[in-house]
Formats: C-alpha cells, sequence, structure tokens
C-alpha cells in the first residue's frame, strides 16, 4: 500500500481542515505544539510496525491465519470442559450485530440506553428461571471469574476467612480462585466428600455436573452447609438445567456458571458470560451490573442500573467489586438464545445431550481396553480409560479428521474426558467409536 | 398535539406493546427454534432425583422475537448512530472488517483445549498481538489474559504484589492513588490486598508532589498514574513522580485509559511505567456492546515479566510452532481460559489495518479535536483548568448551578435532544459539576461544529428557559427515570402477576 501519502480511513479530517482547526485553537501554531506538555527527549519514537493494509489485503491474510486452525465443524470435535459447541440459531448473531446494541457503551444515561437495559432485565429474568434462584446480575466475565466472585462474596457476608472446593471441580477454574484469594489471604481447601469441614469455612463450592461429568448429590452439601453455617456456591451448566434440577431447589445460596453455552460460539475461550444468581437478602453484596425496573417522570416504567453504590465508581476502595465493562453483548446473546429455545426447545437440547453422551459412552465402554468410569449419573460428558495415553490418540484421531477428548490423566490414569451435544451426529459418534476401536487394535 | 400525531391512546398502546416482557409474551405452543429428531436409541433415564419439574422459560416465535429485539435496538444510542463523546469511554469507529474478520469459522469454531498444533493460527494472532502492544506501548512483554481494564488493574496489583514478596518487602502494603483516578483503580488495589492512599492533583492538574513527597513512606508498594489524567491533562511532573517513586522502591502503574492520547507520540514504557494496562475496547476499537465485553491487555518491563498472568504465547523459530506457557513467577490464571480472543482479533485487525502511518495519526487527530472544543467552548462553559488539553476536556457547569440552579445533568439531558450522547457527567469527582468531552480522531470538523453549536444553543437555553434543560429529554423512550425508587425497591426481574 502506497504509505507516502497515508490517510486513515478511519480519520475524516482532511490536512486543510486540520490547519483551519488549528488557527482556532489558542496558544498553539503547530500540530506539535499541543504535544508541548510531553517530554521533548522522548516525543514521536521510533514505531517499529508493518505497514497499514487495504481491507482486502487484511482479509486475505487473516483468512489465511484462520485456516491455519483445525475447526470444529469442518473436524468432528468431542471437547467440552468448560466450552461447548452448541446450535446456535441464526437470529442470535443477527440481533448482536446490530450496531444499535454492539456499538453503544455501558448504560449510563437511561433514556438513550433502554434496549440494552431491558434486555438485561431479561437476561437477569431468565437466569433466576433457569436456576430458581430469587435475584441474578447482568453478568461476569466468565464462569471462572463467577466463581471466584462467589467466593469473595461469600467471605464477605460470613466474615469467614477459608473456602473448601470440592475437589472435582474444574482445574482451570480452581487456578483462577487461587490468582483471586490469594492477596486476601483467604485459605482454600480442597475437599473430597463431605467428612471434614472447618467451622471457619465461609463457603462450600461444587459443579453440577462436575468437571469429569459426573453427577454430584448436592442435597449432602447443601445439608453440610446449612449445619456448618456456610454458603452453599453451585457452579452450573447451564444447557444441563434444561433437564437437571436446578441449584435453587436445593437452597443453594450463590449460583455462577459459564454461560457461553447459551448461544454463544467457542472462539477460542471469550468473550463468555458469567452467571451469577443469589438470594434477594445477598443483594447489596452481589458483585457486577444490575438493572432494575423503575419508573420515569411520566409515570411510564422503564429501567435503570441499579444498586451501584455498591460499585467501584462510587465506592472506590470500598467497593463489592471492580468490575466496570463487563459482557453486556454476550449476555444479549444468550438472552436472544433462551428466548428462542424456549421452554421446550431447551428441554430438547439438553435430552439430546444426554442421549447421545449416553449411547456413546454405552458403546465406547464395550471396546476391549476401554472403560468408561462412571455410574451412569452423568449428563453430556465423562472419563473413559483408554489402554494408551490420551495424547497418543489425540494426535491418531486428528488424522482422520476428529478432535479427540481432553487429556485427564493428571487425574485419572491415561483418561480422556469426551463431551458430546446435539452437533455430533450418530454417524460421526459411530466414527468415533470406529477409530478408537482400531487404535486399540494398534 | 401535532394533528399529524396517532391519538394519544394509540401512542401508549404501541409503547406497551414494544416494552412487554418476554414472559408476558409467552403462549403456549408457540415455537423459537425447532430441534431435530433424536438420531440415536432411546436410552435410559436419570432418577427423577436429578430431575426437574417444570422449566418457567418463555414460548415465543422467532419473527416476534427478530421484532422484538429489534424494536428495542431502536432505543439505544451508539456510536454508529451520531456522536458519543463519552469522556475517557474513547468512544470511536468501530471498523466493520474487524467484526467480519472475528466471525470467520477458523476463529470464532475453535476449542481453547484444542492441541496446539491444531490453533497454531490462533497463536499466531496472540503472539504478534502482545508484541505489536509491547511495541507501540515501550514495554517488554505483554499478556492478553485479563477479560477487562479492570481485570488488568487487578493483575497488575497481583504483579506488584507479587514482586515485591519475592524480594523480601512484605512490609510494602500501600499504593498511592492520584484523586483524579478512575474508581477501579483503588477497588483493583483493595483487590489485591493493599492499602490505598488518595494524592491530590495542584492546582494545574497533575499530581500534588508535595502531598507525594509526604506519603512516600518505606512502605510504598506503587502508585497508580492515569496518564493523561482524567483532566485530559498530561501530568507533566510525571519525570519526578517516576523518580520518587522508585528511588523508594515502589512499581510506576499505568492507567492505559485514555492511552488514545498517546499513540505514536510518546511510549509510556520510556516514560519510566513499570506496568502499564490498555483497554482494548477503547484504544482499539473492540465494540463497547452495551458494558462489554472489553479486554485489557498489560504490558510490563523486564524484571516484571515473570510474573505475568498466564497463558502467554512463545514462538520457536527453529520449529517454526507457537506454544502456550506460564512465566515462572506468574500470578496465575485471570480467567477460564485464554482472555477474550474474539476482542484480541479485532484489536490486531485494528492494528494491522492502520500500520505505522494510520497509528501514528490516532493521537494528532484525537488531540486537535479535543483542543478544536476546547477553544470553541470555553468563552461559554467554565473551563477549571485552562491548560492545552489532551484527547479530552473537562468543563464545568458550575457557574450555571450557581446562577439559576442547572446542573451537569440539565445540560446533558438537554443534549439528547440534540442527538448527541451526553459527555461523562460528575467525573473526574475533584471538579465541580464536571462535564468531560472526549470527541476521538473519528470524528469530522463538521461534526465537532455542530456539537459546539449545539452546546453554544443550550448555554444560553440555561438562561433564558432553564425548565426546557431540567424536563430534558424530550424525545426518548423514557423521560428521566427514578434511579431512588430502583435502588429502594428492588425488581430485577420478571415475576408472575398474580
Amino acid at each position: 500500500m502506497d504509505t507516502k501519502n497515508y490517510i486513515s480511513r478511519y480519520t475524516p479530517n482532511t490536512s486543510q481542515q486540520k490547519n483551519e482547526m488549528l488557527k482556532d485553537i489558542k496558544g498553539v501554531n503547530s500540530l506539535n505544539d499541543l504535544f508541548a506538555d510531553l517530554p521533548s527527549n522522548l516525543v514521536n519514537p521510533q514505531l517499529n510496525l508493518p505497514g497499514p493494509l487495504s481491507e482486502l489485503e487484511l482479509k486475505n491474510e487473516l483468512t489465511y491465519i484462520s485456516k491455519l486452525n483445525h475447526t470444529p465443524g469442518e473436524f468432528s470435535s468431542f471437547l467440552g470442559a468448560g466450552s461447548y459447541r452448541h446450535f446456535i440459531p441464526s437470529i442470535v448473531r443477527q440481533i448482536t450485530s446490530r450496531s444499535e446494541f454492539m456499538t453503544s457503551y455501558t448504560p449510563y444515561q437511561p433514556e438513550i440506553s433502554q434496549g440494552t437495559l431491558q434486555a438485561h432485565y431479561e437476561f437477569q429474568s431468565m437466569i433466576c428461571q433457569l436456576t430458581n434462584m430469587e435475584i441474578a446480575n447482568s453478568g461476569m466475565y466468565d464462569g471462572a471469574t463467577s466463581m471466584a466472585e462467589a467466593a469473595l462474596m461469600a467471605v464477605r457476608i460470613t466474615k469467614k476467612k477459608r473456602i473448601a472446593v470440592l475437589n472435582t471441580v474444574s482445574p482451570f477454574y480452581i487456578e483462577v480462585l487461587k490468582t483471586f484469594l490469594e492477596a486476601p489471604e483467604i485459605e482454600i481447601d480442597i475437599i473430597h466428600n463431605s467428612n471434614s469441614l472447618s467451622p471457619d469455612t465461609a463457603c462450600i463450592i461444587l459443579q453440577q455436573p462436575s468437571f469429569l461429568g459426573n453427577l454430584e448429590d448436592i442435597e449432602q452439601f447443601s445439608n453440610l452447609a446449612k449445619k456448618n453455617a456456610s454458603l452453599l456456591v453451585v457452579s452450573v451448566d447451564p444447557i444441563s438445567l434444561g433437564m437437571i434440577k436446578p441449584p435453587g431447589d436445593y437452597e443453594a445460596d450463590i449460583v455462577v456458571g459459564e454461560g457461553q453455552a447459551l448461544g454463544i460460539a467457542p472462539t477460542f475461550g471469550g468473550p463468555y458470560v458469567g452467571i451469577f444468581a443469589t438470594k434477594e437478602k445477598f443483594i447489596r453484596q452481589m458483585p457486577g451490573r444490575i438493572v432494575g425496573q423503575t419508573v420515569d417522570t411520566n409515570g411510564n416504567p422503564g429501567y435503570v442500573l441499579t444498586m451501584q453504590t455498591r460499585e467501584q465508581h462510587i465506592r472506590r476502595d470500598k467497593a463489592t467489586s471492580n468490575i466496570c465493562t463487563s459482557v453486556g453483548l454476550i449476555a444479549l446473546g444468550a438472552t436472544v438464545y433462551l428466548a428462542a429455545l424456549g421452554k421446550s426447545g431447551l428441554a430438547q437440547i439438553s435430552n439430546l445431550c444426554y442421549e447421545k453422551a449416553h449411547y456413546a459412552a454405552n458403546l465406547i465402554d464395550s471396546i476391549p481396553g476401554y472403560q468408561v468410569i462412571d455410574n451412569g449419573l452423568f449428563f453430556r460428558e465423562f472419563v473413559v480409560k483408554c489402554p494408551i495415553s490420551p495424547k497418543k490418540i489425540n494426535t491418531l484421531l486428528i488424522e482422520n479428521k476428529i478432535i479427540g477428548g481432553l487429556d485427564v490423566s493428571d487425574q485419572i490414569e491415561n483418561g480422556m474426558l469426551l463431551c458430546f451435544t446435539e452437533m455430533n451426529s450418530k454417524k460421526e459418534i459411530d466414527h468415533l467409536v470406529d477409530n478408537l476401536k482400531n487404535i486399540q487394535a494398534k | 398535539m401535532n394533528s399529524h400525531q396517532i391519538p394519544n391512546e394509540h401512542h401508549i398502546k404501541q409503547q406497551s406493546l414494544i416494552r412487554k416482557l418476554l414472559m408476558d409474551r409467552s403462549q403456549p405452543g408457540r415455537i423459537g427454534a425447532h430441534i431435530p429428531q433424536s438420531d440415536v436409541p432411546k436410552q435410559q433415564q436419570l432418577p427423577n432425583k436429578y430431575l426437574r419439574k417444570e422449566l418457567p422459560l418463555p414460548e415465543v416465535s422467532e419473527s416476534e422475537i427478530v421484532r422484538y429485539f429489534s424494536q428495542l435496538s431502536q432505543f439505544n444510542f451508539s456510536i454508529d448512530h451520531n456522536f458519543y463523546p463519552l469522556g475517557s469511554c474513547t468512544m470511536k469507529y468501530n471498523p466493520k472488517i474487524n467484526d467480519e474478520i472475528a466471525s470467520l469459522p477458523g476463529l470464532s469454531e475453535i476449542h481453547p483445549l484444542q492441541p496446539e498444533e491444531s490453533i497454531q493460527g490462533a497463536l499466531k494472532i496472540i503472539f504478534e498481538l502482545q508484541n505489536l502492544l509491547a511495541e507501540i506501548t515501550g514495554f517488554d512483554s505483554t499478556s492478553l489474559a485479563p477479560m477487562a481494564g479492570a481485570e488488568a488493574e487487578l493483575a497488575g496489583m497481583l504483579i506488584t504484589r507479587s514482586f515485591h514478596k519475592n524480594n523480601g518487602d512484605t512490609h510494602k502494603t500501600k499504593i498511592l492513588i492520584t484523586d483524579s483516578a478512575h474508581g477501579t483503580n483503588p477497588a483493583s488495589a483493595v483487590m489485591a490486598g493493599f492499602d490505598v492512599i488518595s494524592i491530590p492533583s495542584d492546582k494545574n492538574g497533575n499530581t500534588d508532589i508535595e502531598a507525594l513527597k509526604a506519603a512516600i513512606n518505606d512502605d510504598l508498594a506503587g502508585l497508580m498514574l492515569t496518564q493523561p489524567s482524567t483532566l485530559g491533562l498530561f501530568d507533566t511532573n510525571i519525570i519526578e513522580i517516576c523518580k520518587r517513586v522508585k528511588d523508594a522502591g515502589g512499581i510506576l502503574y499505568g492507567d492505559g485509559a485514555n492511552l488514545n492520547a498517546l499513540l505514536g507520540r510518546i511510549k509510556p514504557g520510556e516514560l519510566g511505567f513499570d506496568i502499564l494496562h490498555s483497554n482494548l475496547h477503547k484504544t482499539f476499537t473492540q465494540p463497547h456492546g452495551g458494558g462489554g465485553p472489553g479486554a485489557g491487555a498489560i504490558m510490563v518491563s523486564k524484571k516484571l515479566t515473570p510474573y505475568l498472568p498466564s497463558p502467554i504465547v512463545q514462538y520457536s523459530k527453529d520449529e517454526d510452532f507457537y506454544s502456550i506457557y506460564t512465566p515462572k513467577k506468574s500470578i496465575g490464571r485471570m480467567g477460564g481460559f485464554h482472555g477474550n480472543f474474539g476482542a484480541l482479533v479485532r484489536a490486531y485487525s485494528y492494528i494491522k489495518t492502520l500500520g505505522k502511518e494510520g497509528i501514528d495519526q490516532i493521537s494528532k487527530n484525537a488531540v486537535i479535536n479535543a483542543n478544536y472544543i476546547k477553544s470553541n467552548l470555553e468563552e461559554y462553559f467554565e473551563l477549571p483548568i485552562k491548560r492545552i488539553c489532551m484527547h479530552e476536556v473537562v468543563f464545568s457547569a458550575s457557574n450555571f448551578k450557581k446562577h439559576n440552579g442547572i446542573k451537569a445533568l440539565d445540560i446533558s439531558k438537554r443534549l439528547i435532544d440534540y442527538g448527541i450522547h451526553p459527555p461523562t457527567m460528575y467525573f473526574p469527582l475533584i471538579i465541580d459539576e464536571a462535564l468531560m468531552i472526549e470527541p476521538t480522531e473519528t470524528e469530522s470538523k463538521e461534526t465537532l461544529d455542530y456539537f459546539i453549536s449545539s452546546m453554544i444553543k443550550i448555554a444560553s437555553e440555561a438562561k433564558q428557559d432553564p425548565e426546557l434543560l431540567r424536563n430534558a429529554p424530550h424525545n426518548t423512550p423514557n423521560s428521566r427515570l427514578d434511579e431512588a425508587l430502583a435502588a429502594r425497591k428492588p425488581n430485577l426481574r420478571w415475576q408472575k402477576k398474580d
């Protein structure tokens, strides 16, 4: 591209206009005068950057780079472990691409942000309905940070300085808990069952279904939490809630979870949306943005950001969290998804995941050398013990255009965590099973 | 009423139809999406105790969902729609090509836990963006793990904490923050376990050096400085601040929310900052999405590189292979996976599009635009600090307030009637009745002239017809909303009407 007289297509003012404007600016004779406050020995540094690209060149280059990836869809994929591939109705992307939603800021001026605000009120409502909780916020960065914020909230409420995390919670999430809890000196106890619990425990955190796919017996932990005056925090997979009993039914105090499966493309891990719901009595300790309904000066209903006195821009060092920019557009996508699937659709998707995973588990378990580790109580993910290392299996599978499951051999010997959704056809599953058979035979 | 308008009762009907919530639109049997039948044999069901009894979600048709959200969208003001001079938020044009690139299946469909050999393209983008940002800002290394500016601040504060702890300096527990800083700064420092001391600004809007000297002790862990400040001014005490903080063994943290003003003009790393975060959704055009998603890059000097949050992408030239690694003394993971990749792709596309020549033009245009507004409005609005500004200018409405009680809020709301988004109001907190205006580089002189003439007109309306401002805005779906009621009687979700 010609760089000599380069003018960015994103900056409309011509040289002539800029000169006119400079004449209007008092005390300034040239552009350089505008930057006179900057230390003169450091101004206008060398920028070692490539030259500009036209849109056509950019698109060609990025399309090429994108094709260096193996893309699920072209490959059949059985990876889950916190990020899921689901059917996304076309209206989700169409609506979230509307520039009125996409290119607006956080709704600080409610009179001209009712679109975002009402949509987020819908999101909060549907998250409450899905989890059977009393209140929800309009989303956190992702499921892992939601969990970390829930732990901090439980500490604020109970004034206790330890938390207990079930060892079947995602190891990625546990790492995030460590990042967030080290500075405030909150101890993390990794527990294996409900036997031992320090009386100084602010909350018990569990994941339903667990990281390895199994359904936990929430009731016993709920009872334990009550007995110990600890809060119960449950991390959910929202797709499973189309079928499985919601945490509100077990009197969970805080429900968190990764909302990505609700109509958001996997996108190499983000942006996603963290679910955060709790009981009404904890409202003033809840982090994140919250939308509330109110009335205007004419008595008409409308929506505003509310409970802002908890937040950093008002409370500064005494805020419940430092969250500012969150994931508004992703929450909108999840809202449209839930509206589109609705009552019957989400139940059907949930059921399809369940049926396919159980179909696959039965077949894989019957291959000599492979053993599915479960008691039948799983939703759409399970661990299979393989005859050789999962890493090797995955390398062989990729040659046949299959992205295999997650290697969890650090937790279970030769364990592979497989995931099934409505996107995996019977044909794909049978193909996977055939490949695993062949690998076993080698 | 104008005779062309529809009767009032119909207007009310129309509005209440648009505002009707999904659950109130629900009719048993309506379908929003068809799900295919199962192609596998029926499996044994879960025991009843695990199953939910009812699923209270709406039943709405696809066509109705599209109409509902399209109508809602039109209640929003957006940067595509018109001028959005929201100070410190850098509401610049969001290039459409970036959204298209981010939607490429090879970038949007990939799973974060795929084997490295199957995600070389994604890792290449992250690796190159790490380097591009380090080069633009003058630092040794970058982590793209934080998912927003505030999370990058937290990462920076945790790095500061780990660095001191690692050196045995556990007595370093105090973070100094200027009183013009964003609220996220003190909130993030506290989350990282620090005590926060606020440092005042002097009459020129710089950090008050005498107050700084008095606050610096052996317990100093670091100082958080927004450069240029939220007053829109370059802190000319920077060299001295840097020297004093470093002599006391502290870390100088730069809040890069206002980085747009400096692009190509100066590298914050060369100014002496140890850490800088950049909000990729401001300076590097990830669309704001009505409150996110964003992405927070964090850049650090060499001594802090081993502490960066994971994951970092490295490249082996010999093997021509990109891989993920966790730095030796890493503060850990900031999120479930690798940060907001979708936002990183957009920032990468943006920097590649502009290149060296384009990046160089951003700050020049942004700063001319802000000073042009300043010069044309300073005889109508009080300018608390009279200096050349950077990318934004902060006026005060205090003269109006004294005269007849008209507030920054009233001026802001009236601006909506003129089709312009209000500036940031009441921030920074140290300016009474603040109106903080950031035009950005993507606005034309014609737009700025319209804005200036609108502000001048509002200034005269404020004196002649103050009620016009107090009742503004006049043509929005809602008039001013009762925020006190919303907080006093929280109504945060749909409830079944009895």
